[in-house]
């Protein structure tokens, strides 16, 4: 592994701290990913990456700054990357998923908020991610009450900005979110110093689609009877895709799903014939976080899809490359963001029909739906996703849990339950 | 030498339950023992007693379940407490189609059985709240055994205890010895608390068949009875349901066999 110490040291962060995390993390990698047989050649690059994840991403993120370039750190994927990359900004995910965040993030936030938004608190004001640190400005959304006082918090410490999210999707809602978008660019102009032009943002939406392509590209091989790769790897590589580079993120995948399409011809499988097919639904799994995935794919079942924001919702949906003009860009790019079916709209609906969709698509036998603690919307949405599930003849467990590993026997015993239940 | 015994081992957070039958489903015998500090100990005593009864390792197929199903090394498989609550309070009570309570010592589990199939089930979090554990802690602080904790409290009444947290509803408990409350009423809301608890998980689901209680507290006559006037229908138990996790493992060991 190469040092970064130095890196870390420059960046501000708490050295000592930061060399706990340090320590846990291969353990986990080796557990929960490299423990698996058969796994795909091409998560060698995942493997690595993850080996490194505060070492060799942020190193590059530290020399693009130095030529000028600007780092816009976010938490959501409705945020659109884009206009970023636009104006030649370089986009990166926050979202923290470690427990080991979580301490520092309770120092100003109540416990009862959800450990996505606590974890990625403490990760900047305990200075112990380097992806925090050097993002120059942070973009925030209002897609929960606990982030958007959150961000009143973080923007004491770091420059921030605010995308105020429709709470529903009537035509109003979309030409209001296109509104936010153009506002956001004239924000991104004046940060970077650059001009976005129809080309510039043409070129950026083609980069992004591309990627999203090559992402969906792997999620259809997830589809096959012949499952070519496990829910822990294919998770891993859409957790890193917030934090690559778009272009490199979309050769890496395709690369991955040349191999996938090669074994699903072969027949190569990551699990034995009857395997229960799992789809999860819920909030996001941010890196680390492979808990879920883990115990369900010990307990003797496969997840095959996330219908997740870390999952399909971050690239479902292409944005219409026709558009010459940036109005015309911008209101194809809020109508494509738009189509992104979150928790924080009312009403719904367009999850469950994602739901039904999907489960027919990658022929899944249960749904386990599953939220992290303290979030009021998907908590509460589980009501309507479980009896529609149910109403269709597909099985659907419903779990709460949190960073903590405090609840892994239960969630073991529940999910071994559902597993069984399957049988 | 073929097989011709099926043990069914439940290692529950409180007690361990062992159920050995033979190849036709009749239980033949039935152990009890607590499962103290650990349940690799306890585990190993249950084979010393399978040992015991002249039940050789080749002639007998094992499935381990509950909270401690990991710790029963010799087992041949393990299998959830849910599906073998499911199986065998099936078993048990004779019937495909009912709807499981099992009052553990850790937890609460609710479980729907559609022609012998597990459709649906719920279970609390880790918390003592509405568990034999809370009713336990509330019968030492009452200094009286479990059973007379729930025959004193058909006779009580007019009193209730608003705590959730079997810490907190302790010292509720003290506060109302120390107000002179009269035992047998004290003891009307410690069993009306995890009656009204359970009640309240078992409003999600679907209680339109037969409702049976298993586990530990399926003896006491009264709580069944209460919680029968609160689910507004009829739930009934009986002494082996205490060994229904066992007898579901029995029997998925005796699935074992088949295949």
């Amino acid at each position: 592994m190469a040092d970064y110490r130095q890196m870390w040291s420059d960046l501000g962060m708490d050295m000592e701290n930061h060399d706990n995390l340090c320590q846990v993390l291969p353990t986990a990698v080796g557990d929960v990913f490299l423990s698996q047989e058969n796994r795909p050649k091409a998560m060698d690059f995942w493997d690595l990456v993850i080996s490194e994840v505060h070492g060799i991403r942020p190193a590059e993120l530290i020399e693009e700054q130095k030529k000028g370039r600007k780092v816009f750190g976010t938490f959501c994927v409705y945020v659109p990357d884009e206009v970023i990359i636009a104006a030649n900004g370089i986009v990166t995910g926050l979202c923290g998923g470690s427990q080991f965040w979580v301490p520092d993030g309770e120092k100003v936030l109540p416990k009862s908020t959800c450990p996505l938004v606590k974890a990625s608190v403490g990760a900047r004001l305990g200075r112990t991610c380097p992806f925090f640190r050097i993002a120059d400005m942070y973009v925030g959304e209002t897609t929960c009450d606990g982030k958007k006082k959150a961000y009143e918090i973080l923007g004491e410490d770091v420059p921030m900005y605010i995308m105020d999210v429709p709470q529903m999707k009537r035509e109003k809602d979309i030409l209001k979110w296109k509104d936010e978008i153009a506002e956001f660019a004239k924000k991104v102009e004046e940060f970077t110093g650059n001009t976005i032009t129809p080309e510039k943002l043409g070129e950026a939406i083609h980069l992004i689609n591309e990627k999203r392509k090559a992402l969906q590209r792997v999620y259809d091989c997830r589809k096959s009877k012949t499952l070519p790769i496990s829910g822990r790897d294919a998770l891993l590589m859409t957790q890193i895709s917030f934090f690559d580079d778009p272009a490199r993120c979309a050769q890496m995948c395709n690369r991955l799903a040349d191999e996938l399409e090669q074994r699903i011809k072969d027949g190569v499988s990551v699990v034995s014939a009857g395997t229960k097919r799992i789809m999860v639904t819920g909030t996001p799994l941010a890196v680390p976080n492979w808990k879920l995935h883990n115990i369900i794919e010990t307990s003797g079942a496969a997840v095959v899809c996330e219908e997740m924001c870390t999952g399909t919702r971050y690239f479902e949906n292409l944005v219409d490359e026709s558009q010459t003009t940036l109005d015309g860009q911008f209101m194809a790019l809020s109508e494509r963001y738009m189509k992104t079916n979150c928790a924080c709209f009312t009403p719904n609906t367009g999850r469950i029909d994602d739901l039904l969709r999907l489960a027919k698509e990658y022929q899944v036998d249960g749904v386990i739906d599953c939220s992290l603690k303290f979030c009021c919307l998907y908590d509460t949405e589980k009501y309507s996703v479980s009896r529609a599930l149910k109403e269709a003849g597909i099985p659907v467990l419903s779990l709460e849990t949190d960073y903590e590993d405090a609840d892994a026997g239960q969630l073991r015993t529940r999910i071994g339950a559902f597993i069984e239940m399957l049988s | 030498m073929s097989i011709s015994y099926y043990a069914g081992i439940d290692i529950g957070s409180t007690c361990s339950k062992t159920v050995v039958m033979d190849g036709s489903g009749k239980i033949l015998h039935r152990l009890l023992r607590p499962t103290g500090w650990s349940s690799v100990d306890t585990a190993d005593a249950v084979l010393k007693e399978l040992d015991g009864f002249g039940i050789a390792q080749d002639e007998r197929k094992v499935v381990s379940t509950g909270y401690g199903r990991a710790s029963v090394s010799y087992a041949d498989k393990q299998v959830t407490e849910i599906t073998c609550h499911a199986r065998g309070a099936c078993h048990i009570y004779g019937t495909d189609n009912l709807t499981v309570i099992d009052i553990g010592g850790q937890d609460t589990k609710l479980i729907v059985v559609q022609n012998g199939q597990v459709t649906d089930f719920l279970m609390n979090d880790k918390c003592s709240a509405g568990t034999g554990r809370f009713l336990e802690v509330m019968a030492n602080t009452l200094s009286v055994r479990l059973e007379e904790l729930c025959e004193l409290a058909r006779m009580g009444g007019g009193v209730s205890i608003s705590s959730m947290c079997t810490v907190f509803a302790e010292s509720e408990v003290i506060g109302l010895i120390g107000k002179g409350e009269k035992r047998e009423n004290i003891a009307y809301a410690v069993v009306n608390s995890i009656v009204q608890k359970v009640a309240s998980q078992a409003g999600r689901l679907k209680l339109d068949q037969t409702v049976c209680l298993t586990g530990g507290l399926c003896e006491f006559e009264y709580l069944r009875k209460r919680l029968g006037e609160v689910l507004r229908c009829e739930v009934i138990a009986c002494p082996d349901g205490r060994y229904a996790g066992a007898a579901g493992a029995a029997l998925s060991a005796l699935r074992l066999g088949e295949s």
